[in-house]
């Protein structure tokens, strides 16, 4: 589904990304942990297509095309979803409003009509239902006054709204009390089929006790340098990052 | 990335954008020669077949206009128009007035197809009684028959000045004297038509009242004389929209409405103005210069709602003068200014009465290198004890080369009084606009839905039918036209 080859990004003429490999099949769930500043976010941004970043060498195949010329509402027209670190906000827009205009701009970019209003709503209702959401929720300011697990909460109702092939999440867990984690990580098993796929990038082995990874990555200095199977999530827990360092730099 | 979407390309597109109502309609029509004299304001009121009294009042206004200067104070810069180089009176040549549709000139009927209104799908779907002015001259009117069963007159100044002479002349001057300013006393002299609305004591209008007005002479200028009277008790609602051909001299348009809500009456007013703004290097487009005011008795009620899209220069601010104790004033306001458009505007509140209460919402977008001001005055006189007055003013800002500007003045004479003013200034930020795309929403569609979002407050205050028009016209005012 995602095929990345040798990806080397740059932001304003530094470069983060240094030669990223991933692949990553449909039905899988990938891990990418790593140390603050190792290019976590920077991967997941550049996959989505934030105009900030120049792809300079590499390539990012989605389905077997080539995404990198595409913009970002194309990506997620194609089925990428980036859940973010840090959702932003938008005043006087409710979720509901926002939910119901990414639905329908996806379908117009598709031939497809505005979706019936009364799917919509059955919609709505269903993965509110899922995600444990108060639908007093939806019709409030799109993150405006969210507090950090409502934020985290919306943007995996999003996720579940969209139904995407390939979900990006995001540092999810931060800012999520244990309730809240359990929640949005239910959220994300229930979604999770054979035919999508999940990257779950995170600091900590924490959120990968509810979201089992097929595969974990670690990223340092914009590569991936050590790749494995869910055990090396909690090595990395029990040893921290230290050890990976030393291996790369002898 | 080749395709990527910036705010240069924004702008690009924002420049590229056209006036949707930018036709000119081939209608025969009835044109005075340029120029002002005593003769032409003579000329006028003989043409509509004034009362006496009435060419005095005309004459009284136009001598007083001759001694006064065209204002200067406004954050707005444009070449002064000449106004010996204006015809002050344009009609459409067919008949004054129509008994059915059948009757009305094709080319006219088209015109408000083009316009997206339907005088014959208002009369029967959205329940909205309408008059329409085009040039100087009202030129339909709807709905008449049913309103008239419950005493409600709605019909051009003109007829209203024929048919009902005595509460013109009662009311006409009341609240925005001849004197009152440059433009007031050059309208007072010269407005040729406009609509007339009183509703009888204890009467709550059942439908929205509107008018439709639109310049389409060349070298014309559009006076019209709005008049609304909610007599004790009543309550109306009255929309007002406007447009006006593309064309590359500037056309002036200088009305003058004033409202007066009697004891216990109710007036709500709403506006959705997009006059031609000008093309993209700024040539062109409407001035609209125009003088709103209304009085309240005690107990009454004026909310001033507008959106304001369109016009080169607008000089604009529709105003409250709290006269009766508990009376309460509102202005809900969005104006969106792009290109070279330059808008100074905004409201006055005079608390004269006791327990007199104001609230002013301004939303103002400015893009391209346009300039928007806001500019309020919130009075309390010294008998006005518990007055109470709420402003908030928002600038949403959209490239590097546009100006937000806040003017608020306050006047406050008695110590019991509360105001409060808050303002903020931002711009649609590059993560927000991010966030959007990640979600299928391309860039032009993500500025429209924070645009939408921003004005939210303002928009909930339209009436159901408008609103959804006005949603249209800030999304094609600042959108442009990409596939």
């Amino acid at each position: 589904m995602l095929k990345i080859n040798n990806l080397h990004a740059s932001i304003e003429d530094k470069g983060i990304l240094r030669g990223v490999n991933l692949e990553v099949k449909a039905g899988e769930v990938h891990a990418i942990m790593g140390p603050n500043g190792s290019g976590k976010s920077t991967l997941a941004a550049v996959i989505a297509g934030k105009e900030e970043y120049e792809v300079t060498e590499g390539s990012i195949l989605f389905d077997n095309e080539d995404i990198n010329e595409l913009a970002a509402e194309e990506r997620a027209h194609k089925g990428v979803f980036l859940s973010f670190q840090y959702p932003v906000e938008i005043p006087g827009v409710s979720v509901t409003n926002f939910m119901k205009t990414a639905i329908n701009e996806t379908r117009k970019a598709k031939g497809l009509e505005d979706m019936p209003a009364k799917d919509m709503l059955k919609l709505i209702r269903e993965k509110s239902e899922l995600l444990e959401i108060d639908r007093k929720f939806l019709s409030r300011s799109l993150n405006e006054g969210f507090s950090g697990g409502e934020k985290k909460r919306n943007e995996i109702f999003q996720m579940a709204m969209l139904e995407p092939k390939l979900a990006i999440l995001d540092e999810t867990d931060s800012g999520l009390d244990i309730d809240a984690l359990r929640i949005v990580a239910n959220g994300v098993n229930k979604l999770k089929s054979k035919d999508n796929a999940v990257i779950v990038i995170t600091h900590y082995q924490r959120l990968l006790e509810y979201i089992v990874p097929d595969f974990v990555h670690v990223l340092y200095n914009g590569r991936i340098v050590k790749s494995g199977g869910k055990e090396l999530a909690h090595e990395l827990e029990e040893k921290g990052y230290d050890w990976i360092k030393e291996e790369v730099n002898a | 990335m080749s395709n990527k979407y910036t705010e240069d390309d924004l702008r690009e597109e924002l420049k590229t954008k056209e006036y949707e109502y930018g036709f000119y309609t081939d209608i025969e029509s009835d044109t005075f020669p340029i120029g002002l004299n005593e003769d032409i304001v003579r000329a006028i009121s003989l043409k509509k077949e004034e009362p006496e009294w009435m060419t005095e009042w005309r004459l009284e206004a136009f001598r007083a206009w001759k001694e006064m200067t065209e204002p200067e104070w406004a954050n707005v810069h444009y070449k002064k128009p000449d106004f010996q180089a204006i015809s002050y009176y344009s009609a459409p040549n067919s008949k004054p007035k129509y008994n059915s549709l059948d009757e009305v000139d094709p080319e006219l009927l088209a015109t408000f197809a083009k316009l997206g209104i339907s005088i014959d799908e208002q009369k029967k779907l959205s329940n909205v009684a309408m008059d329409v002015v085009i040039d100087s001259v009202s030129v339909a009117t709807t709905f008449k028959k049913t309103l008239g069963e419950k005493g409600i007159i709605f019909c051009s100044i003109s007829e209203a000045l024929r048919e009902h002479p005595e509460l013109v002349k009662k009311y006409i001057g009341t609240i925005v004297p001849q004197k009152d300013n440059f433009y007031a006393a050059l309208n007072s002299a010269v407005f040729s038509d406009g609509s007339f609305c009183y509703i009888p004591k204890g009467v709550r209008c059942p439908m929205e009242l509107s008018t439709y007005f639109r310049i389409n002479q060349a070298g014309t200028g559009q006076f019209e004389r709005t008049l609304v009277i909610a007599d004790e008790g009543s309550y109306v609602s009255y929309l007002e929209g406007c447009t006006a051909p593309s064309r590359d001299e500037n056309q002036l348009h200088a009305a003058v409405v004033e409202l007066i809500a009697l004891d216990d009456a109710e007036i709500k007013y709403s506006t959705v103005q997009n006059w031609y703004p000008g093309n993209a290097e700024g040539k062109g487009g409407v001035y609209n210069f125009v003088t709103k005011r209304g009085l309240c008795e005690k107990n009454a009620k004026i909310s001033w709602t507008q959106v304001e899209t369109g016009s080169a220069v607008t000089w604009k601010y529709p105003s409250c003068v709290l006269k009766g104790d508990n009376s309460v004033g509102e202005f809900y306001s969005i104006a969106v200014t792009n290109n070279y458009q330059q808008a100074d505007t905004g409201t006055k509140m005079i608390h004269l009465g006791k327990n007199t209460k104001s609230t002013i919402i301004s939303k103002g977008i400015s893009a391209g290198k346009s300039q928007n001001s806001y500019r309020g005055l919130v009075k309390i006189s010294p008998n006005a004890d518990n007055a109470r007055n709420f402003s908030q003013c928002d600038s949403l800002l959209m490239g590097n080369e546009c100006g937000a500007h806040t003017f608020p003045y306050i006047e406050a004479k008695n110590k019991t009084a509360k105001i409060e003013h808050e303002a903020t200034t931002s711009k649609i930020g590059e993560d927000q606009i991010f966030y959007c795309n990640q979600r299928g929403i391309n860039t032009e569609k993500a500025i429209a839905l924070i645009v939408n979002g921003f004005s939210k407050e303002v928009l909930n205050k339209l009436p159901m039918e408008f609103a959804v028009e006005a949603q249209k016209l800030l999304e094609i005012s600042l959108e442009g036209s990409v596939g």
